[in-house]
């Protein structure tokens, strides 16, 4: 199963020009704690290719959402960054395979 | 205590829903507060000073407000005026409200709170270190500092209390944290510094954080130790859910949010259902920071640009695409160095696979067969004309590059003439920094006027 057919929603935005926002909507507990079980900081550091001490990791219990915050792969607008408002980077999570 | 504050948009220039806002008027605020800009939409901006949304849009949204505001002459604030809050952009702003006020005629008393800094003071306290970086920002200089095109520090409460303590009928902040904008009536009034400041980011967007975000409109009423988010326009709910789940929205951290001088601590907040439909919230921590400190935004010019776009249907070609552009850039690379002397350092040539990966880039997992590939060619270069220079010369080879020696030339579709666009001078935001100042008011100023 992929990410995406198991949570409600994945949103990235920038946080600032400088970092990057992920959030992982779940609708129940039982999914909010399989992905702080599955999405740790190593895999983060693996798909966004991100030193893992750069990883911040938010779990919050009472939403059933789980933030990600990781620097921005290429500052935000400058002539090597291909998206602008940080639209699709969770698209990386949302079709990662999951056992 | 009843304050009530009215955010009728997320941000001015995109519309909002006009009934909403009569209905908002009907529950007789004692201010109508509207953002007018963020970084979010890139460097550009700032980089020229220059307002993202359209001029006629922006007049036609802020006249509706004006007249709100005449109705029940109460103050009317916007922030970040112009997207970035260059003193430019606030002028430009200023020039909208001076013609709206004569085809009104209306007689109104306007503050201009300006954010621009000037780069030798910035510079001054970097040598002073009196700059401190913030999370993930970048190495700076004297001289990144000194080739800035625009600096904006972020004004806050203080700032804007000093604004609307002038009692003009309307305030034209430049460059202001989203959440300081609401949070400053209220706290001129005695509500708690947390309470103001929790409300200040739940209702920052309008309606985000509500069943309904596109309806734009939100009424905020606080007590002294709480407040309550009400929703405004038809078919619209708001329930503890969708308030608290804003505080994660665009925030690198979801409990915390750091603000001029100090920061907000949502950890222990508690989010209540009301029976009349609102959402009362309570519980957010305010800490003091023991030096007032400033955030600034600052662009630079990284260079210039220019862009190529061709279409590639050929099945053959979509299925060596890497190869292909690969001799592209080579062969253009030599005629670039033989006939414009431009060594390969001083330029660079991007290729952008849409369909394929222009997307994710090297981050991109999926592999895909398309059915046909949009090239995207951007060259970046020290100045206008070596970009133009280069484009031309990738010009006849991303029309006719063949992979295969000895056969007839193969022709690839452009979608547009002329094929080749220059985008101008490409800026860049190179400060995440903060700056101590002894005043609140050290690093900005106020202007006013009547009309």
């Amino acid at each position: 199963m992929r990410l995406k057919e198991l949570v409600k929603k994945i949103r990235s935005k920038n946080a600032g020009p400088f970092l990057l926002t992920i959030d992982i909507f779940c609708s129940n507990k039982k999914t909010f704690e399989t992905i702080i079980q599955k999405i740790t900081k190593l895999e983060i550091s693996k798909l966004y290719k991100i030193p893992k001490k750069q990883i911040e990791i938010f779990p919050i219990e009472d939403l059933f959402i789980v933030k990600i915050t990781i620097p921005r792969p290429n500052i935000q607008g400058s002539s090597k960054d291909r998206d602008l408002h940080g639209a699709s980077f969770g698209i990386i999570l949302e079709e990662l395979k999951i056992k | 205590m009843n304050i009530k504050v009215l955010v009728p948009t997320g941000a001015l220039g995109i519309t909002y829903c006009k009934k909403a806002l009569e209905r908002g008027l009907k529950e007789k605020p004692n201010i109508i507060v509207v953002d007018g800009g963020s970084t979010d939409s890139g460097p550009a901006y700032l980089g020229k000073g220059k307002s993202k949304y359209s001029r006629s849009s922006t007049k036609s949204e802020w006249k509706t407000l004006m007249v709100a505001r005449e109705q029940l002459k109460i103050p009317l604030l916007i922030g970040s005026a112009g997207t970035c809050g260059t003193d430019k952009t606030v002028d430009w702003f200023l020039e909208i409200t001076k013609e709206l006020a004569k085809e009104l005629n209306q007689n109104i008393k306007i503050t201009l709170l300006k954010c621009s800094q000037s780069k030798k003071n910035i510079n001054k306290a970097f040598l002073s270190k009196n700059l401190s970086p913030l999370n993930n920002a970048p190495k700076i200089s004297s001289k990144k500092i000194i080739n800035c095109t625009n600096i904006v520090g972020l004004a806050g409460v203080e700032q804007i209390t000093e604004a609307i303590n002038t009692k003009a009928d309307i305030i034209i902040c430049g460059r202001s944290t989203d959440a300081s904008l609401i949070a400053s009536l209220p706290i001129m009034k005695g509500v708690d510094k947390a309470i103001a400041w929790h409300a200040g980011k739940i209702g920052e967007c309008g309606a985000f954080c509500t069943t309904n975000p596109r309806s734009g409109v939100i009424l905020i009423s606080f007590k002294k130790n709480g407040f309550f988010i009400k929703p405004v326009s038809n078919n619209t709910k708001v329930t503890p859910y969708t308030v608290s789940a804003h505080m994660v929205y665009e925030n690198s951290n979801p409990f915390t949010l750091i603000e001029p001088g100090g920061h907000l601590d949502v950890k222990k907040a508690i989010y209540e259902r009301q029976k009349d439909g609102s959402v009362y919230v309570t519980g957010a921590n305010w800490v003091k920071d023991n030096n007032y400190k400033i955030k600034l935004e600052g662009t630079y010019v990284e260079g210039y640009q220019s862009i190529s776009i061709v279409l590639i249907r050929d099945e053959t070609y979509v299925k060596n695409i890497k190869k292909w552009s690969k001799q592209v850039e080579n062969k253009v690379k030599k005629i670039v160095e033989s006939s414009l002397s431009l060594k390969k350092k001083n330029y660079k040539i991007q290729f952008r696979f849409v369909g394929k990966n222009a997307t994710l880039g090297s981050l991109e997992r999926k592999k895909v067969k398309p059915n046909e590939i949009g090239v995207l060619v951007v060259v970046t270069a020290k100045k206008q004309y070596e970009c133009e220079e280069i484009s031309k010369i990738l010009n006849p080879l991303l029309l006719h590059h063949s992979l295969f020696k000895n056969t007839e030339l193969p022709t690839f579709s452009f979608p547009l003439s002329p094929p080749s666009f220059n985008i101008g001078k490409k800026y860049a935001f190179c400060l995440n920094h903060v700056i101590s100042v002894k005043n609140p008011m050290d690093i900005f100023k106020l202007e006013k006027y009547s009309i």
